[in-house]
C-alpha cells in the first residue's frame, strides 16, 4: 500500500502517535479560536510549526508544496473583502475603474487564509510522521466509535486499490486515443469527450460497488459480525505524558495572549 | 519483409526501482505471430507497454520504421492495438457499441465511418448481436471478444495481446483461440499459457528477469523441457 508517510528516524517521527494526534488537534483548536488579525500570535504558531518541520528533519518546502491544495479553499473567504464591514475605502485600476474595499474584511481575509494554511500545515505534519494505522490506533485510543475507524481503514486501503484502477483504465483509454492521416478533426468534441470520462467514472462506480459486496462476503467468511477488535495500546510513559501536557499547555499560552492582541 | 516492430537496446525501470527490461533487442516481420512467454514478473507486460509509448525507457522502439517517441505517439497508437489483461480495464462505456466505436470517434472519423468501422470489428469477434449490450454484463470471455473488437475498429497493424486466455474458461479459451488464428494482423502475444502459445505461434520469445533468454521457433521452445525448467515455465 502507498504510504504518505516520510521514513526517518527522528524525534517527532518517533514519538507516540496519540501525542502527535493530541498534540495536532490542540494546535488546530487554539489556533482557530484565536481572533481575527493577531499577527505576532500567528507568527508565534508559525515558528511551533516550522520548529517541529527541522526537528523532523524535513523539507520546509515538501511540506509547504502538499499545502496548495488548502488554496481553492482559501477563495471561498475571499468575498469578505469587499462585504466586510464599513468603512469601504476605494482604489482606481485600470485608471478610471474604481473599486471599493473594506480594510477590516481584508484584514479578516488574510486571518482566515493564514489559519487554514497553518491547520492543514499541522496536519500534513501529522501524517507525514506518522504511519496511519498508528493514527488510526490513536483516535481508537481516544474513544472515537470502533465502525467510524474501521471505515478509515478500509477507505485507505482501497483508494489506493481504486487510484491503481483508475490509472490502468487511462492506460487503455490512452492506447486507443490514436491519430490518423485520413481525418482532419481528431480528439472528438468535449461533449463526446465529457461523455467518455462521465462513462469512466459510471464504471468504476459499480466495480467498487461489487468490490465492496466482496469484501463484505471475505469478512463475513471469516467471522466478522459488525464488532472490530483493536490490540489495546500501552498506557503513555510519564516523558510522553509531560510533553503532552507542556505542549498542550503552551499553546494554550498562545491563545491566551491572542485574545490581549486580537480583534 | 520489412520489420514492423524494431527494438533496439530497450531498457526500463519503474519508479520504484525495480528494472524490468534490460538491453531488449528484437525484430518482428509483418504478418508474424511472435509468443512472449515468461514467468511472472519477467518483463512481458511492461514490454508490450512500451510498443506504443505507454512506458518509455531507454533504447529505441520502431513501429513500421516511425520512432516511438513523444511526438510520435498518437500516430503510433493507431498501428499499435494493445488488448489489456483485464478487459474490464479496455471497457469503459455503457453499450458494447460506444466501446468499439471510442477508436475510430477519437480518430474523426465520420458517423456513417464509425458505424462501419465497429460493424466490421463487431463482425471479426463474432458479437455483432451484442451491440447495444451492456459491457458490464457480459461474461468473461464476451469482454475479452469486445476488447479485441475495441482496438480492431481502429484497424491496427499490430495486435499485442496480454496474458489473453487468463480467466477463461475451457470453452472460451478455445473460441478465443480460434478467433486470434483467424486474424491476419501482426501479433505478439504475452502468455504463460504454453499450449496458446503451441496453437497461435510460429516463433516464441523467452524472457526471464528482463533478458530475452531465447528466441526460436515456438516447436523448438516448447519442446525444450529444461529450458523451461530452468525458466519456471514448466
Amino acid at each position: 500500500m502507498w504510504q504518505v508517510r516520510m521514513e526517518s528516524n527522528s524525534p517527532v517521527h518517533r514519538a507516540d502517535a496519540r501525542v502527535k494526534v493530541t498534540l495536532t488537534l490542540a494546535f488546530i483548536l487554539f489556533l482557530n479560536m484565536a481572533p481575527h488579525q493577531a499577527w505576532p500570535i500567528y507568527i508565534l504558531f508559525l515558528t511551533v510549526l516550522l520548529s517541529m518541520i527541522l526537528l523532523a528533519r524535513m523539507s520546509i518546502w515538501r511540506v509547504i508544496r502538499r499545502t496548495l491544495l488548502v488554496t481553492p479553499f482559501i477563495l471561498a473567504a475571499f468575498p469578505l473583502i469587499f462585504s466586510g464591514p464599513v468603512p469601504h475605502l476605494s482604489i482606481s485600476i485600470f485608471g478610471s475603474d474604481v473599486i471599493k474595499y473594506s480594510p477590516e474584511g481584508l484584514g479578516r481575509f488574510i486571518s482566515i487564509a493564514v489559519k487554514a494554511w497553518l491547520s492543514t500545515s499541522a496536519a500534513i505534519m501529522l501524517t507525514l510522521t506518522t504511519s496511519f494505522p498508528d493514527i488510526l490506533t490513536a483516535l481508537a485510543y481516544y474513544g472515537v466509535p470502533k465502525l467510524f475507524i474501521a471505515i478509515l481503514g478500509l477507505m485507505w486501503r482501497y483508494l489506493f486499490i481504486i487510484n491503481d484502477e483508475v490509472l490502468r483504465m487511462m492506460r487503455a483509454r490512452d492506447s486507443r486515443s490514436a491519430v490518423t492521416p485520413c481525418t482532419q478533426q481528431v480528439g472528438g468534441s468535449l461533449f463526446w469527450r465529457a461523455r467518455v470520462t462521465g462513462s469512466m467514472v459510471g464504471s468504476l462506480l459499480l466495480r467498487s460497488l461489487e468490490r465492496s459486496v466482496r469484501l463484505y462476503a471475505a469478512m463475513l467468511s471469516r467471522g466478522y459480525n459488525g464488532e472490530l477488535f483493536t490490540l489495546e495500546a500501552n498506557a503513555l510513559s510519564h516523558t510522553e505524558r509531560r510533553i503532552l501536557s507542556l505542549g498542550v499547555l503552551l499553546l494554550g499560552v498562545l491563545w491566551g495572549m491572542s485574545l490581549f492582541i486580537g480583534d | 519483409m520489412n520489420p514492423i516492430i524494431e527494438i533496439r537496446g530497450l531498457s526500463y525501470t519503474y519508479p520504484d526501482g525495480k528494472q524490468a527490461l534490460h538491453e531488449i533487442n528484437l525484430t518482428i516481420k509483418t504478418g508474424e505471430k511472435v509468443a512472449l512467454v515468461g514467468a511472472n514478473g519477467a518483463g512481458k507486460s511492461t514490454l508490450l507497454l512500451s510498443l506504443n509509448g505507454v512506458l518509455q525507457g531507454e533504447g529505441a522502439v520502431f513501429i513500421n520504421g516511425i520512432e516511438v517517441k513523444r511526438e510520435n505517439l498518437r500516430y503510433i497508437r493507431a498501428m499499435v492495438g494493445i488488448v489489456f489483461q483485464n478487459p474490464d480495464d479496455q471497457l469503459f462505456s455503457p453499450t458494447v457499441f460506444e466501446d468499439v466505436a471510442y477508436g475510430p470517434m477519437y480518430q474523426g472519423f465520420s458517423k456513417v465511418m464509425v458505424q462501419e468501422r465497429v460493424k466490421q470489428a463487431l463482425q471479426a469477434v463474432r458479437m455483432e448481436d451484442y451491440v447495444n449490450r451492456n459491457p458490464h454484463h457480459l461474461s468473461h470471455g464476451e469482454k475479452k471478444r469486445i476488447a479485441i473488437a475495441t482496438v480492431l475498429s481502429m484497424q491496427s497493424q499490430i495486435l499485442a495481446l496480454d496474458e489473453p486466455t487468463s480467466e477463461l474458461d475451457p470453452r472460451a479459451r478455445r473460441e478465443l483461440i480460434a478467433l486470434l488464428l483467424e486474424l491476419p494482423q501482426t501479433m505478439i502475444v504475452a502468455t504463460h499459457d504454453l499450449d496458446l502459445a503451441r496453437q497461435l505461434t510460429t516463433r516464441t520469445v523467452l524472457l526471464s528477469q528482463g533478458r530475452i533468454i531465447a528466441d526460436d521457433i515456438t516447436t523448438n521452445i516448447l519442446n525444450n523441457e529444461i529450458l523451461l525448467t530452468d525458466h519456471e515455465l514448466n
